[in-house]
């Protein structure tokens, strides 16, 4: 594995001593040794526009068989999933924060509206009209604040602003939980993802604290380890995994990775020239610490605020330096035996 | 810090999460209990941002007595037939004896410790399916699979009297291969996203063969006459200190993911295994020179402390997996090293909550 990429063509940039351990790599699939591969699919995830529908989870666990994870309230806003999963392969975060949308107010702000009072009123007077009406009358209305400057807020933190995110696994460029894999259970696909082979597996649970990402885990019960297989078998069909097929805003979008990354850069240009400067493209970088992920986001905020590491590193990066530090360790273990038996004198039986 | 009730502002960037306060209290209570100098730089004070407090790493599957058990058995046994080796060639039968038995006992129950943790334990020989160098496990499992049966031959020979050349032979063997075993089990750990065994991985392997020393050489005192244990003792004093320096150096190392091991169970259990590392090699060293008693008495001391130094930092690895704050704070300290405010390669100012680029405090001391 580790120099099994000979002959796959690598970027010349940032690579020490030949190994594919870490940095970039431009032909993830050529380097597990496939040749003649499609090219390298993946998903960008825009999060920007996704709703919180849901779709993503049901389609993934209805095509994919994935059981259920029973129903439980987390009390983390509409997020009753909680995370991916052996059980969960795309998970819906929820975010809720107080502070204004960027670029995107309504201009409405409701924060000097008593509810349950305007709910006591409801029809007598024309400032708070029964039901069929739709709009107030323009002299009750909160004065609509100026383009571009966020409602007005007394304490300055009223407005709610709701992110929500479809995580799933990165298939990453440098997958630790392939590396570590003793069975040789995880693989590298034709189309560079990263797969577990469930007839193999035996439950081992490297994988598990190797994913830098917090994404793959052991099934209860089944005891072998799971998560997405960017629908490894619909990709074989020619289809689109499911999540992307079922998404009705397009915020999942699947494809060759070289071409998300660039749609993915353009969206990010479109949504600073709009306003939305906190918007930022999250693993898509293949300089970061896993050579980049196949499946890649667009985010609103700080990575950790979903859940995400902010610079994660393939464990196996430093796997050489790890084995140097183990020899030496062993060699100093000699020599302590070797000096404690040195002064011995020879014992007669 | 993940309740429901604080849950609306948990995920948010002006959601300090309210581990600080709790960290800073936690930390004040531990010191002042023992007085001991704090090896850990403070970050306490550093806001982070997280998804309700959740973690961001799944927690290891691995069951603690199994894979704890795992690598202290396999220590032991590395180091007994190393020790076993020198026994046998100094003419020390009986203390031999009992180091290579021991070696072969202690490797076949860390080989049932580990295939009793797996999923699908039927699936066992899948392990030999492949030869991976990126995976500490496989090549482990074929370290193993050379090793174990070497200690088996070993033990037979010297137990039965017969074969005494192919004996000699495996006893050799079983000797230049068991400090690997001793040590690649901290490859094992640290070859992980866990933050509080990747980090270590540097001091691990001589933390490992440190405490692997001393639970040798306890076995060995329990069995060897106080005339003939000198070499023991000598291993037990060694191994001991060479834990306690490895240990040290790699809490200060590590800096704040240095914490799991002195919080909680986990440093519970670092400081009972210290003590009695520590402990049983000063009196192997001094009483057990001249009373039997005392150095099986050291003997239980050192095999109960090596043990327990397993349990201590495989817990502590749990901790540190579990709680988001060993994985966001790091990184984010890194990238701040960096230069690097945000994420992606977007140029976006990150919004004014906390974990931005602002956010950044300075480097740890121990960097
Ligand atoms: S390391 Fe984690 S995120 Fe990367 S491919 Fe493996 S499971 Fe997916
Ligand atoms: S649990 Fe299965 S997939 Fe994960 S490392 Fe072990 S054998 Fe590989
Ligand atoms: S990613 Fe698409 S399908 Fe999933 S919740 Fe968002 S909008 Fe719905």
């Amino acid at each position: 594995m580790a120099n099994g990429g000979s002959r796959g063509r690598r970027s010349g940039r940032a690579r020490s001593g030949g190994t594919a351990l870490a940095g970039p790599l431009r032909d993830v699939a050529g380097d597990a040794g496939h040749t003649g591969h499609p090219p390298r699919m993946g998903f960008f995830t825009d999060t920007s526009v996704c709703i919180g529908c849901k779709a993503c989870e049901v389609a993934c666990k209805e095509w994919n068989a994935v059981p259920g994870t029973g129903l439980g309230l987390t009390g983390m806003s509409y997020d009753n999933t909680g995370g991916l999963g052996a059980d969960t392969w795309r998970h819906v975060a929820f975010v809720e924060q107080r502070k204004p949308l960027g670029g995107q107010e309504t201009g409405a702000g409701h924060d000097g509206t008593d509810v349950f009072e305007a709910a006591r009123r409801l029809g007598t007077d024309a400032a708070s009209p029964g039901p069929g009406a739709t709009a107030p009358t323009a002299a009750a209305a909160p004065p609509a604040a100026p383009a571009g400057e966020p409602p007005p807020a007394p304490d300055g933190r009223t407005e709610l602003r709701w992110l929500m995110s479809s995580d799933v696994c990165k298939h990453c460029t440098h997958a630790a939980c392939l590396d570590v894999c003793p069975t040789g259970s995880l693989f590298r696909t034709e189309f560079g993802t990263v797969v577990v082979q469930e007839d193999v597996c035996n439950g081992c649970g490297y994988c598990v604290p190797a994913c830098p990402y917090g994404v793959i885990d052991q099934r209860a019960g089944d005891g072998r380890a799971w998560k997405c297989t960017l629908c490894y078998d619909r990709l074989g069909a020619g289809m689109e995994p499911a999540c992307a097929k079922a998404c009705p805003t397009d915020s999942i979008q699947f494809g060759p990775v070289d071409e998300l990354r660039e749609r993915a850069r353009q969206r990010v240009a479109r949504l600073h020239a709009a306003g939305v400067t906190e918007a930022r493209l999250y693993g898509a970088d293949e300089d970061d610490g896993v050579g980049g992920d196949g499946a890649f986001f667009l985010l609103l905020d700080e990575p950790e605020v979903y859940g995400l590491p902010p610079d994660p590193v393939v464990t196996t990066r430093d796997l050489p330096n790890m084995w140097r530090h183990a020899a030496a360790g062993a060699l100093t273990l000699v020599a302590l035996a070797a000096a404690g038996f040195a002064g011995a004198r020879r014992s007669r039986p | 810090m993940s309740g429901p009730g604080d849950a609306g502002r948990g995920g948010g960037t002006d959601g300090t999460d309210g581990t600080d306060g709790a960290g800073g209290a936690r930390a004040g209570r531990r010191r002042g209990a023992r007085g001991e100098q704090p090896v850990v730089p403070r970050a306490e004070f550093r806001e982070f941002s997280s998804y309700y407090g959740r973690p961001v790493l799944k927690r290891p599957t691995w069951q603690a007595t199994d894979i704890a058990g795992y690598l202290w058995l396999g220590g032991l046994a590395g180091a007994s037939s190393l020790a076993g080796a020198g026994a046998h060639a100094t003419g020390r039968r009986q203390t031999a004896r009992v180091l290579k038995s021991g070696a072969a006992g202690a490797i076949s129950l860390s080989l049932a410790a580990l295939v009793h943790d797996l999923g699908r334990p039927a699936r066992f020989l899948n392990m030999l399916r492949v030869v991976k160098p990126t995976s500490p496990m496989n090549l482990g499992s074929w370290l193993l699979a050379g090793y174990a049966p070497l200690t088996f031959a070993a033990a037979a020979s010297e137990l039965s009297g017969r074969l005494a050349r192919a004996g000699a032979a495996a006893t050799a063997s079983a000797a230049v291969l068991g400090p690997a075993v001793t040590t690649y089990t901290a490859v094992l750990l640290a070859d992980t996203a866990v933050p509080s065994w990747h980090e270590g991985y540097r001091e691990l392997p001589f933390v490992f063969a440190g405490s692997a020393a001393t639970a040798a050489a306890g076995l060995g005192l329990l069995a060897a006459p106080c005339a003939v244990s000198g070499p023991m003792r000598r291993l037990a004093g060694a191994g001991a200190a060479l834990e306690a320096v490895a240990l040290r150096r790699m809490k200060r190392r590590m800096g704040l993911v240095a914490e799991p091991y002195e919080r909680g169970s986990a440093g519970r259990l670092m400081r009972t295994a210290q003590t009695l590392g520590l402990g049983g090699a000063a009196l192997a060293l001094t009483a057990g020179r001249r009373s039997r008693a005392a150095a099986a008495v050291s003997g239980v001391a050192l095999l109960t402390g090596s043990a327990l130094l397993r349990f201590g930092v495989f817990h502590a690895g749990v901790a540190s997996a579990e709680d988001p704050r060993y994985t966001v704070l790091p990184q984010r300290e890194r990238m701040a090293a960096r230069g690097d405010g945000t994420s992606g390669r977007s140029p976006a100012a990150g919004p004014g909550g906390a974990g931005g680029p602002g956010g950044g405090t300075g480097r740890r001391g121990a960097d």
